[in-house]
């Protein structure tokens, strides 16, 4: 009689075989996303290589961006994705973080729910269509004050334009004349401001609503127990504590505006030229990649353009590093 | 004793001082306006489609391709086509990967590989969609020329790291418990993940399928350059494709006033598409 235990197969036996079968083909398909990374890497280096031989560190600091002679400096372009996104990124933190306190904070849930899902839906809308929406509606608006501006009641403000066009055109700009608009066109970089402020807002909302809402009752219990009012509580336990999580939704948000194509593309007035007014045509990175890009035929032209993309491709990658540092950072002690 | 201790401070009054009072009320307001002002935005849009919109969805929006530049009527049955096609290709390759993705990182995680696949993934989440135009442009545009592949190639880089994220999520809620179940009557483990993990997150993970099509519905930047855009119906992929924010982006830039109320009825279709989306996807979690 033989031992019944010897004839059961073992789950090593009847198992490891397929397990390791398996753990191989989920490990070959889930480094394909490594591929995509790797051979991205590489395509953007290999394409980008001819514009970088050719014009060295000169390509982030020259600002003459001319495909008739071939002269490519992208110092406009890194200005305008900069100027842009830090602009709107000023304008959105504060707004964000106040419509993320009103959902979490003030609001009843009955008015919390659908607020915070508009919120998001916020983030649903593609870029094409804030793009349309700001190229029809807002563009006008923007014209018809930037027209009457110069209305025949303010004969000083028309002396101020004139005064201004003359620095403008030696490539120049004052603080004063930066505010003075250049165009009646509606267009142009406050247009871009504006449009991918409302863009980003949603990320910084929907990630400070979550950890506002994870901040514990008892910090807020503690604060009222003190005899503090609904806003030094919020000023001083809600927010401290929440920082470290509403400084990773700000940093994703600058990531978005960093990137952000279609819709500046569609608004910002594609010019290369250095930036003179805050109402002028302008250009950011990604928006160059976009109007630009199909028109390149020469190598050196389209050489730079994929040079911005892969740019662009860096400072994502390191944006998205620096917010997993910053959040490590600044949590405080024993929260997770 | 008692009264000489009280009277060296200033009496206390009951109650907040206005000062505390009137910043509270402030802050209150000033946290309401701009929660309005927030909120503005997205039902402007809203508004404004649907009465510049509305006017140009008819039977023929879905069944005509786009009237020659300068004519009147006309469809945009080529973008919709293209898109359903495009997206679909782009599931294939993007929930392929992203759900193998999702898995190894949520049910291998003390794989040596796991922390680095993990960063690449997130990483990718965080690049600019045109970027990834511009590789798809490079992969495949450069040898086989503008195509629909080119186009779902590039949308399914960005479905990759969302559907990674989700995936991942959900298989972590369910309980470690349940897997010690299916072990002990003597699975194999990749029985285990396929047959009992899996489908008990199954909704989790349609949820985040959903929202990755939605978010990359509406994505023209990486097209412009891949799929091209074609004034004609196309079910051949090796082909140049349309896909609607293609043609919002070609109609909203267009000098002419036919091509720009198409852009606009484009733009209310494909948000109402992306906007019930969501709201599905958001049903489905909940219901799970």
């Amino acid at each position: 009689m033989s031992d019944p235990a010897r004839r059961l197969p073992t789950r090593a036996s009847m198992s490891s075989g397929s397990d390791r079968a398996f753990q191989y083909l989920i490990l070959a398909l889930a480094s394909v996303i490594v591929l995509v990374f790797v051979v991205s890497l590489y395509l953007l280096g290999k394409d980008s290589w001819p514009a970088l031989q050719r014009f060295g560190v000169e390509f982030f600091t020259q600002r003459t961006w001319n495909p008739v002679n071939g002269t490519f400096g992208a110092a406009a372009m890194i200005t305008g994705t900069l100027v842009t996104s830090f602009a709107a990124l000023i304008i959105s933190v504060p707004l964000a973080i106040a419509s993320a306190l009103f959902v979490a904070e003030y609001a009843p849930k009955w008015l919390a729910n659908p607020v915070g899902y508009l919120i998001e839906l916020l983030a649903a809308i593609p870029s094409v269509v804030y793009g349309l929406w700001a190229l029809f509606v807002i563009a006008p608006v923007l014209a018809r004050w930037q027209i009457t501006f110069f209305s025949p009641e303010y004969p000083e403000r028309l002396a101020l334009y004139t005064k201004c066009a003359g620095i403008w055109a030696n490539d120049q700009t004052t603080l004063q004349c930066f505010f003075v608009p250049s165009s009646g066109a509606g267009r142009g970089l406050a247009l871009a401001i504006i449009i991918l402020t409302v863009m980003i807002l949603p990320y910084t909302a929907s990630v400070a609503r979550d950890v506002i809402r994870l901040v514990p009752a008892d910090q807020r219990e503690a604060m009222y127990a003190l005899g503090a009012t609904k806003w030094e509580v919020i000023s001083r336990a809600i927010l401290p504590y929440a920082r470290a999580g509403i400084m990773g939704g700000v940093i994703l948000a600058l990531g978005r505006a960093l990137g952000e194509t279609l819709a500046v593309a569609m608004v910002i007035g594609d010019s290369q030229d250095i930036l003179k007014s805050l109402w002028g045509n302008a250009s950011t990175m990604a928006s160059v990649i976009a109007n630009q890009f199909g028109d390149a035929q020469e190598l050196l032209h389209r050489s730079s353009v994929v040079t911005l993309g892969f740019i662009l491709f860096f400072v994502s990658v390191a944006v998205n590093l620096l917010a997993r540092v910053l959040i490590g950072r600044l949590t405080p002690k024993g929260v997770k | 004793m008692m009264s000489t201790a009280t009277s060296a401070r200033p009496p206390l009054k009951p109650g907040l001082s206005t000062a505390r009072k009137a910043q509270n009320m402030v802050m209150g307001g000033l946290i309401l306006l701009a929660t309005l002002l927030v909120v503005a935005p997205l039902i402007l849009i809203f508004v404004y489609l649907i009465r510049e919109g509305i006017g140009a969805i008819n039977l023929d929006f879905f069944t005509k391709v786009p009237a020659p530049e300068g004519e009147t009527g006309g469809g945009l049955l080529n973008a919709i086509t293209g898109s359903l096609i495009m997206l679909a290709m782009a599931s294939v390759f993007g929930v392929l990967i992203g759900l193998a993705g999702g898995i190894f990182l949520a049910e291998y995680p003390r794989h040596p590989l796991m922390p680095s696949i993990r960063l690449v993934s997130d990483v990718l989440a965080g690049i600019p969609a045109i970027v990834m135009g511009l590789v798809a442009y490079g992969l495949i545009v450069l040898t086989f020329g503008f195509s629909g592949f080119a186009g779902a190639l590039a949308l399914g880089f960005l479905m990759i790291p969302i559907v990674v994220r989700t995936t991942e999520e959900v298989l972590k809620l369910v309980p470690q418990t349940v897997r010690e179940a299916g072990l002990s009557l003597g699975l194999p483990q990749w029985l285990v993940t396929l047959k009992i993990v899996l489908p008990a997150a199954a909704g989790g993970i349609i949820t985040g399928i959903m929202l990755a099509l939605a978010r990359v519905a509406g994505e023209a930047a990486p097209l412009i350059f891949t799929a091209f855009g074609n004034p004609n119906v196309n079910f051949d992929p090796s082909k140049p494709m349309s896909a609607l924010p293609l043609e919002i982006y070609r109609g909203a830039t267009s000098a002419y006033d036919e091509n720009q109320r198409m852009a606009k009825a484009g733009a209310l279709l494909l948000i109402v598409l992306i906007f019930v989306t969501s709201l599905l996807a958001r049903r489905f979690s909940r219901k799970v």
